[in-house]
């Protein structure tokens, strides 16, 4: 780890406040960050992180607060006033425009124009060569960002802050979208920035990462600086404790369980994606009553394109499903779903809810149709609310009022919402898609302890996940999925995670 | 424009503000600031606003013939903005409600002239048979988009079209020999009329009745009719439809979310048809009510007159609930009917009311507008800095 | 034959020119971000100024240009509506068509004792024809190219929109805003500068797209004058895919199907195949339909598209 510390204050950000309305997102914050230093600030989602940095970039604006930037007092009006004091940032959803090439992403608010006005995008893509040379980034500079795998798109996104001639670079979750080797690539891309100068703030939630590659680290927790500490000096679970602020156990009970009957069973499935390409190239797997197997794989290997299969939400070129020994390879959606399948959809506000209906009408999406909360065409409004009543009171929803919109819900509540409604259709075969995916650990807890129950209980249930640590802490089997083919399937136990990785991105033993 | 229907103005939380604004309160607010503008824009023309609106209001309720005239006016307007409304709420932006009403016209005018059956049943039959054919017209470009993707704005546009020129090839088709300069088909046959006692009142019984009863005297001057009643049964049959039904849980979540409607199992190409088909239905309805109830014949026609773009803003008005609109519509009825005399007694033209309706749209488009305005007088209220 | 052919191919030019150029004004707004509905309502305040200030002046031209500028104005209440103060787009865009006829007429019957129709341009007051002359009457070439010079301008402005949109910086921002404006903003673009520009010079095409019937199509404005225009010349933008050059074509096929059935109207043609004018009049429409089965299908917008763009939404 490159200790470079030395005693230039590059950022100083003093008693940072920020509300939106009424939500203090950010109370009185003290941030103070040293030359060459990688800084982390780690926190749980939603406490506050993205938040402070937005406003270092000038997306937002304190509520009160100072911030400094080599010394000098600045008022972060605009992205511009920080990119001009050499601050960068790479966002966690990727600020590229998809039709547009890598180079025009780059230049984009910085054209090269040879002839005022017009674009010179040869120069462009000879700057971009360059450039991503002299960092060791390899880019293509004429591929359009459509077609570019996320590992290079966020190159892309670190080398337009470089082009702007950024010295301290902000990194808002970086690893949420890459596989393990791709993870250790960044590292070495931070190490390489710290020694040409740069300072590197790295937002994150990822214990491990920190240790990997963090000097220091400030922690915040609901809006409030906990503390900072040089991270050498702590432990993974301390450093969790502090996120959370009580002891953090990183395992589940999972009781030993006679594995049943196969609910689930995919033979050879072929599917496409959307622009056609095979996403999906023949996969076989089964999943039985009582264990839950697991799905591990780098985002955009076909996980996606499979589960839409599975749940008929997505037409299938080939290969069959069996629920219970049903086929529903190709049927409606509503069709699986009487087979004994529930889902919990990968993108809750997309898929998962209607956030404009209520608590009680999110219930019943799925079953509206059906006595008693329906009649001959006419919904029957009492079994509809005590329906919801019930369900909240069960899993603790909140706050516990049927009649309020879902999309004020949070999303941990959200996500009960949608578990509630899949687990008390008592299906066979639960589908969890990314469960976790934005929740704070209590809200995961709860997740993975709703999964495990489904199991317990002798029910059958499908995990898919991007992150491995789930994975291999709740899983019985786990199967890699990589460009459309289960390239491994492990028992959990003794599951080593390095062969995983090595899986994961195509390499080590294929079944 | 792939997120093009909203449903109804939002509720917006400004900050500072802590009470969210009533939406009915942001409604009337806009209409209050639409009449303003307009009255700025006469003044500044050289007119008095007072006296133009003065003359809407006397012009709507000092006799009951105005009145009347202004339920006449609305009636339509009410159903095609239900037409729209009722789109919007499936997530489809309904402008071919202009179309659809020309197809209910045709269908009446027809079936009207031509048919010889006793007068309720004349009457059903019309209707239902005008509604289908408009549902149909509507459903056709539900379909169109649910089968090909086709846009529906653009479908519908075309099909607006092609009812308008249709329009006119059935009354080149079906003259009647007397009106020979503004060509339009034989009028429907008295037994197809849903006029209030449209014989009836010009009989010697019934004008000896009238001399005794000069408010309704007045009223049976105008061809007021079933219409309106039909109206505001349609407005409680979406209401309920949508509420209550399984059918309209599944085309409001459709609208509100496709996705999240299509992982519950519901048949979202299905949803978009049906939804167009009601729409163009409701349409039909209305253009059905204004043959046989107002106008009796179909007149060829250089431009459509307007009826499903009215709505449009009607429906906009009355955010789209089926109750806002039967407000809205009256509120558009006045403004039209009242606002046609601005230009007799006061020479100001009559197209202030279109800018006043246009302003008012204007206002409803951007609650952000009037609730920062909100803020602002509050804050100024509670003097804090 | 070959005149009939020369017939259709010179209407075809001169009905596409106002779609063309409100077309093309459309793109650009949406290619933004920024829904722009009542290019119709813009359309008709740029037909009436450019009749009525074509009048007054006796010139032409002094007319186009205040039809585009009364476009813009439109244009720019729009974009205050939609950009600053975060309105839905689509309600914005039809108080627009509402807005724009009613002022239209409004000031018709002030400027002119109480009509609704501007008085008519003499034939040299109207948009002059540069080719006027250069070819025998009546000839092949004669019937295609002698237009006004409005034809030559909306045909040169699809080159120079398709420069702009997609090879100077301005365009690069403006199609960033529309595919994602926070991108546009990380970058420290002013986002609603970019979009008031783009919306404003839709507003200015929009205008001159209105001038160019009414001040060269025809000689004067009436209240039926723009009656739907504005909405093809929106069908025609999602019909080319939000490109220039495809709304173009579409704009032509528009026109083509317009010029055809003047065609089939002309009475010597009558004498021979006689289809009843109303029934021609429906053959532009049902093309576009079949045409959009057949060949088009799913139109993708720019995928910011008429969602107003909110700095401080988390």
């Amino acid at each position: 780890m490159a200790n470079v510390q030395r005693d230039d204050i590059v950022v100083e950000m003093h008693r940072i406040t920020k509300k939106f309305g009424s939500f203090l997102a950010n109370d009185q914050i003290d941030l103070t960050v040293h030359k060459g230093e990688v800084h982390a600030l780690l926190g749980e989602n939603g406490a506050g992180k993205t938040t402070l940095m937005n406003q270092l970039y000038g997306l937002y604006q304190p509520t009160s607060g100072e911030i400094r930037v080599k010394g000098q007092t600045v008022h972060m009006t605009a992205s511009s006033v920080a990119i001009s004091h050499g601050i960068g940032m790479v966002h966690q959803h990727f600020m590229l425009v998809q039709p547009f090439t890598v180079a025009e992403n780059i230049i984009l608010g910085r054209e090269t124009c040879s002839i005022p006005g017009v674009l010179d995008l040869r120069r462009a893509e000879r700057d971009v060569d360059e450039l991503s040379q002299r960092y060791g980034l390899a880019v293509s500079p004429r591929v359009t960002i459509r077609d570019i795998t996320v590992g290079m798109q966020q190159r892309v996104e670190i080398l337009k802050a470089l082009y702007r001639g950024a010295d301290i670079l902000i990194l808002d979750e970086p690893t949420a979208v890459l596989t393990p080797q791709e993870v250790e690539e960044l590292v070495g891309i931070v190490r390489n920035l710290t020694t040409e100068g740069k300072t590197v703030i790295i937002i994150t939630h990822k214990l491990r990462e920190i240790k990997a590659v963090a000097d220091n680290c400030t922690i915040i927790r609901r809006g409030k600086r906990i503390g900072t500490v040089k991270v050498g000096d702590v432990s993974e679970h301390e450093l969790a404790a502090m996120m959370v602020g009580r002891e953090v156990s990183f395992s589940v009970a999972k009781p030993e369980q006679v594995r049943g009957g196969c609910v689930l069973e995919i033979e050879d499935l072929v599917v496409k994606d959307n622009r056609g390409l095979p996403a999906v190239k023949g996969i076989s797997l089964s999943v039985n009553r009582g264990e839950i197997v697991g799905i591990a794989g780098v985002d955009g290997n076909g996980q996606r394109e499979l589960v839409e299969a599975i749940t008929g939400l997505r037409h299938a070129e080939g290969g069959s499903i069996r629920v219970n020994g049903l086929d529903v390879t190709n049927r409606a959606p509503r069709v699986v779903l009487d087979a004994g399948l529930a889902y919990i959809p990968e993108d809750r506000q997309r898929r998962g809810l209607v956030l404009e209906y209520t608590v009680a009408e999110n219930f019943i999406l799925e079953n509206y149709a059906k006595k008693p909360f329906s009649r001959r065409g006419v919904l029957n409004r009492e079994a509809i609310r005590s329906n919801a009543k019930d369900l909240i009171r069960r899993f603790d929803v909140r706050p516990p009022d049927e009649t309020h919109e879902a999309g004020s819900l949070s999303g941990g509540n959200q996500q009960k919402v949608i578990i509630a409604r899949e687990v008390s259709n008592d299906p066979d075969i639960l589908i969890a898609s990314q469960p976790t995916r934005g929740l704070d650990v209590g809200a995961i807890e709860y997740v993975h302890h709703s999964l495990v129950e489904q199991r317990n209980r002798n029910k059958a249930v499908l995990l898919v996940s991007l992150e491995l640590d789930e994975i291999m802490n709740l899983a019985d089997r786990i199967a890699v999925i990589f460009e459309g083919r289960i390239v491994g399937i492990l028992d959990a136990k003794g599951a080593d995670e390095k062969a995983l990785g090595l899986m994961m991105a195509g390499g080590g033993n294929r079944e | 424009m792939s997120s093009v229907a909203q449903n109804g103005p939002d509720l917006q939380d400004v900050g500072g503000v802590r009470r969210k604004i009533h939406p009915l309160t942001l409604t009337l607010l806009s209409v209050l600031f639409g009449l303003v503008i307009g009255g700025i824009v006469l003044a500044l023309a050289g007119y008095d606003p007072f006296a133009a609106y003065w003359i809407i209001l006397q012009g709507t309720f000092s006799r009951p013939k105005y009145l009347a005239y202004t339920i006449i006016y609305a009636t339509p307007l009410i159903l095609t903005a239900l037409s729209v409304s009722f789109a919007f709420k499936t997530g489809l932006f309904n402008i071919g409600a202009e179309g659809q009403f020309i197809i209910g016209t045709i269908v009446a005018a027809v079936l009207g002239f031509y048919l010889k059956l006793p007068p309720i049943i004349h009457v059903l039959v019309c209707i239902v048979a005008g509604m289908a054919a408009a549902g149909l017209w509507g459903g056709l470009a539900g379909y169109l988009k649910a089968r090909f993707g086709v846009h529906e704005v653009i479908s519908t546009i075309m099909l607006n079209w092609i009812a308008l020129y249709l329009n006119n090839y059935v009354v080149t088709v079906i003259k009647n020999a007397r009106h020979l300069t503004n060509p339009t088909t034989p009028p429907i046959q008295p037994s197809a009329s849903i006029e209030f006692f449209s014989s009836w009142k010009d009989t010697a019984p019934g004008q000896s009745w009238r001399a005794l009863h000069p408010f309704w005297d007045d009223v049976f001057r105008t061809p007021l009719n079933l219409g309106i009643v039909l109206a505001v049964l349609a407005a409680v049959a979406i209401w309920y439809i949508l509420k209550r039904t399984t059918l309209g849980y599944q085309l409001r979540a459709v609208g509100f979310n496709r996705f999240a409607a299509e992982y519950g199992g519901i048949n979202v190409k299905r949803g978009m048809f049906i939804s167009m088909a009601i729409g163009g239905a409701l349409a039909g309805l209305a253009g059905v009510g204004h043959i046989l109830g107002w106008t009796k014949y179909i007149a060829s026609l250089a431009a459509s007159e307007g009826y499903g773009f009215n709505g449009l803003a009607v429906a906009l008005i009355g955010s789209s609930n089926p109750f806002g609109c039967i407000l809205a519509g009256l509120l558009f009825g006045m403004l039209s009917y009242g606002g046609s005399k601005i230009q007799n007694e006061l020479g100001a033209p009559t197209e202030i009311i279109n800018i006043v309706i246009g302003a008012i749209v204007f206002f409803i488009a951007m609650p952000k507008l009037i609730t920062l305005m909100i803020s602002r007088f509050r804050r100024g209220e509670k003097d804090v800095h | 034959m070959f005149t009939s052919v020369a017939f259709i191919i010179g209407t075809t030019l001169m009905y596409s020119t106002p779609l063309i150029f409100t077309a093309l004004g459309g793109t650009i707004s949406e290619n933004s971000g920024v829904i722009n509905l009542g290019l119709e309502g813009m359309m008709t305040m740029g037909a009436f100024m450019g009749a009525a200030i074509g009048y007054l002046s006796g010139n032409a031209w002094i007319g186009f240009i205040a039809a585009g500028l009364a476009g813009m104005a439109l244009s720019l209440l729009h974009g205050l509506a939609c950009i600053t103060f975060k309105a839905n787009q689509t309600v914005a865009g039809i108080a627009m068509n509402f807005i724009g006829p009613g002022l239209a007429l409004f000031l018709s019957r002030i400027l002119f004792k109480g009509g609704t129709e501007t008085p008519p341009l003499s034939l040299d007051a109207k948009i002059p024809r540069p080719l006027n002359g250069l070819f025998p009457q009546n000839s092949f070439l004669d019937n295609v190219l002698n237009q006004y010079w409005t034809v030559f301008i909306a045909f040169a402005l699809v080159f120079v929109v398709w420069f702009l949109l997609y090879r100077t910086r301005l365009g690069l921002r403006v199609r960033a805003c529309g595919e994602h404006p926070r991108a546009a903003d990380t970058l420290g673009i002013n986002v609603a500068l970019v979009q008031f520009t783009a919306v404003s010079i839709s507003g200015l095409l929009a205008g001159f797209g209105g001038a160019a019937m009414s001040v060269a199509v025809v000689a004067n404005f009436r209240p039926t004058l723009i009656s739907g225009q504005g909405f093809i010349a929106l069908a025609a933008m999602i019909f080319g895919k939000w490109k220039p050059q495809g709304a173009m074509w579409a704009c032509l096929l528009f026109g083509g199907a317009q010029g055809l059935v003047i065609f089939l109207g002309r009475s010597d043609i009558q004498a021979v195949l006689p289809i009843p004018s109303e029934i021609l009049s429906m053959i532009p429409f049902v093309l576009t339909l079949i045409i959009l089965v057949t060949f088009v299908g799913k139109a993708v917008a720019p995928t910011a598209d008429g969602i107003p763009y909110d700095k401080e939404t988390e």
